[in-house]
């Protein structure tokens, strides 16, 4: 009974780091969704391509002589989410933004054209294995009431938990924010106020794009390497959260990518106990779609989504 | 009306006619008619999927969950592998008149047991939801190898028996040849033509293609086809014009699921071999997109769209191997590494191929060759009265009556 209390504190603490990464990736989708109705299915590609990028670069600074550190860290995260945003943006206005009034459709197959494209370039530029994450900053663990987590792991949920209070600051104090959100409300009308809509949409992509590059090198970091097809299971799972918590809504993004963590991190532990060895670990990655559909079954608007009319 | 029928018949004999030639061309030869075979396959698949997506508007992303049922099965009750892990005595060997039928039905089922939930959803849920169940299927056939060997995990199932018509005996005792009326492993000649077992397969799998398409048409033009169609343009005024939403789109993916079970279980006796890997999301993919770049809901349209994408990668991964050697050979100023990435045949395939779903989503929605109303709505400020187009056969096509106000809708659901 111990032992399974032990391990009950050091899944919560991997749920809760597995967690803040969906939580990341979760708000980029969400953020979307919430204000153009679009399912941005390449939102995980740039995950990958941000994890990739950082590694890219983290080595040729190594090159060049740059001392590993957290300093050269932060450039390497600049520079890749800077990659991250030019290709969201560029995504925005050449594909999406033409079928703004096309079927509904339309620009989720175009997404999914996106995400394979970007996956596959990405193979071709990295090739098809894994690149292993560079050890820039020195892992130390640290004991918390007999579970072990390291200092990378606690920086991650502590800079998860920043970004968030930042993204909520600019969603809710700013005029770019308060743009946003009538924008999410209504386009014509928001435009019609004097609100440049495009620029608003294209502001959230690249917002989005932002999160998911520093997603991706947490994760990346977190397990120590990073590989082509990253993105694909990780933006499934964190659109899964972000409908957990109620798609369109910020802190249901946050509380569904947490949440999902929990769940996956608990039930990949404890599976093959409940069930007396008949399911094992190995079906970790379903328990994102159990919940997914369960949630829809129950509450299709998720946790905290408002309910709301279809939009015919 | 004589002319139409003759000209369609002239169009199944050159089918027939394909397989024949392609094996008499030195460099073609018996692989590429094994192509032809899988193109067949994969036409029948985007035959169903197009039920569900071009008909009623459902995008089903895991589509291919129900070609693994059907394979799966097929696969479990004509090779040896249950009774390895000793949960049938003797070999079982099915015949085929038994397993394709239970394909059908037990594809339906799983269809209407993943329809049901999920029916209340909204299109881009729905489209995730199905991936998620297709997902759901894949992983736990990679896991039953545990407690009960079910599945034999990612090894898969081989010594799958090919397609045969047994009367007498649905199983047979280790070691001992299974007794069978009509195999198509067997060699047979008609009019002095020799006809290989591959060359059979063709054949056999063009029939139920030919099939699959009338009823595909008879679906359309019928009452419940209209009714999808209906369902798909606007929820709201077709159930308030008395239609039964929950039956329709339950009915929906279970014919389109019937479609993926009987391909299935055909390419299961066709490889002789299954496992996980064929039924990744990637598959689904692949057949979403021969059904949106031939043009969701035109069957012509969805059976070019299928050939092209089952034959093209294989010219293309012909090309690229081809090229290869030569290139990596006199290009110097590129590392080697970064080249062999590059050229590598798959990637360079899914790219392509990931470009190809961009453009045409971007440039043509309707798809390659759409049905004319699905142009129509599309087009709905750019349309004017075009001359009637030319049909299958040659003929010009009669127009579907657009109503006026069809055309100026604001369609922003599909």
């Amino acid at each position: 009974m111990q032992a399974t209390l032990d391990i009950l504190l050091q899944q919560v603490l991997n749920g809760l780091v597995l967690g803040s990464i969906y939580a990341l990736v979760a708000l980029g989708y969400t953020m979307v969704y919430g204000i153009i109705g679009l399912i941005n299915f390449a939102h995980g590609e740039i995950v990958m391509v941000g994890a990739m990028v950082t590694i890219s670069v983290l080595t040729m600074l190594a090159g060049f002589g740059f001392a590993p550190g957290v300093l050269t860290l932060l450039l390497a995260i600049m520079i890749a989410a800077i990659v991250c945003m030019l290709m969201a943006q560029g995504m925005e206005k050449f594909a999406y933004r033409p079928l703004r009034k096309a079927p509904r459709l339309t620009p989720l197959i175009l997404a999914i054209g996106i995400s394979i494209f970007l996956q596959n370039l990405a193979m071709m530029i990295w090739g098809r294995g894994y690149k292993t994450f560079p050890e820039v900053v020195e892992t130390r663990p640290i004991e918390v009431f007999g579970a072990t987590i390291t200092n990378v792991q606690m920086s991650i949920m502590v800079i998860s938990v920043v970004i968030m209070f930042a993204l909520w600051l600019l969603v809710d104090k700013t005029r770019l924010g308060k743009a946003m959100r009538a924008t999410a409300q209504n386009q014509e009308v928001a435009g019609l106020m004097g609100i440049n809509i495009n620029r608003v949409i294209s502001a959230t992509f690249v917002i989005g794009a932002s999160l998911g590059a520093v997603a991706g090198v947490m994760r990346a970091v977190n397990y120590g390497q990073a590989d082509a097809y990253m993105g694909l299971l990780l933006g499934l799972k964190a659109f899964s959260a972000a409908v957990l918590g109620g798609i369109g809504n910020l802190f249901g993004a946050m509380a569904g990518g947490i949440l999902l963590g929990l769940i996956e991190s608990l039930a990949a532990g404890y599976t093959g106990q409940i069930t007396g060895g008949f399911l094992g670990a190995n079906y970790q990655d379903i328990f994102a779609f159990i919940v997914l559909i369960l949630v829809l079954l129950v509450r299709p608007n998720g946790l905290m989504g408002e309910r709301q009319a279809d939009r015919a | 009306m004589k002319n139409h029928y003759a000209q369609y018949a002239l169009l199944i004999l050159a089918f027939m006619a394909l397989p024949f030639l392609v094996d008499a061309v030195p460099f073609l030869g018996p692989t590429w008619v094994r192509i032809l075979g899988f193109a067949m396959l994969y036409v029948l698949l985007a035959l169903g999927l197009n039920i569900v997506i071009g008909y009623a508007g459902l995008l089903d992303m895991g589509y291919i969950g129900f070609y693994a049922i059907g394979a799966y099965l097929y696969a479990l009750l004509s090779s040896p592998h249950l009774n390895m892990v000793g949960l049938a005595e003797g070999v079982l060997n099915w015949p085929i008149w038994i397993i394709i039928p239970l394909a059908a039905v037990l594809a339906a089922l799983c269809g209407v047991l993943v329809g049901a939930p999920v029916l209340k959803l909204r299109g881009d849920y729905l489209a995730i939801v199905t991936l998620g169940f297709g997902e759901i299927i894949r992983i736990f056939m990679n896991n039953l190898d545990q407690p009960v060997n079910i599945t034999n995990g990612p090894q898969g199932i081989s010594a799958i028996a090919p397609l045969h018509i047994d009367a007498a005996a649905w199983s047979h005792a280790v070691g001992e040849t299974p007794r069978t009326l009509l195999s198509l492993q067997a060699k047979w000649s008609v009019l002095g033509l020799q006809v290989s077992p591959v060359i059979s397969y063709y054949l056999f799998f063009l029939a139920i293609v030919i099939l699959a398409i009338i009823l595909s048409k008879r679906l359309e033009v019928s009452r419940i086809g209209r009714a999808w169609m209906a369902l798909r343009e606007d929820e709201v005024a077709a159930e308030a014009m008395g239609l039964n939403k929950r039956n329709l789109k339950l009915l929906a993916f279970a014919m389109g699921a019937t479609f993926g079970g009987v391909s299935g279980a055909l390419f299961s006796a066709y490889q002789g071999f299954v496992s996980p890997e064929s039924f990744t999301l990637m598959e689904s993919i692949m057949v979403l997109a021969m059904v949106v770049l031939g043009g969701m809901g035109s069957i012509r349209g969805v059976v070019l769209g299928a050939l092209i994408l089952s034959i093209m990668p294989e010219v293309f991964r012909d090309l690229v191997n081809w090229a290869q050697p030569f290139v990596l050979d006199n290009v110097t100023f590129i590392s080697r590494d970064v080249l062999r990435n590059v050229l590598d045949a798959s990637t360079l395939r899914m790219l392509v191929f990931g470009l190809a779903l961009i453009l045409v989503m971007r440039f043509r929605p309707e798809g390659l060759w759409p049905s004319q109303r699905r142009r129509a709505e599309l087009h709905e400020l750019d349309a004017e009265p075009t001359a009637p187009e030319a049909g299958l056969d040659g003929t010009p096509m009669q127009r579907e009556a657009v109503p006026q106000d069809l055309l100026f809708k604001e369609a922003d659901k599909v």
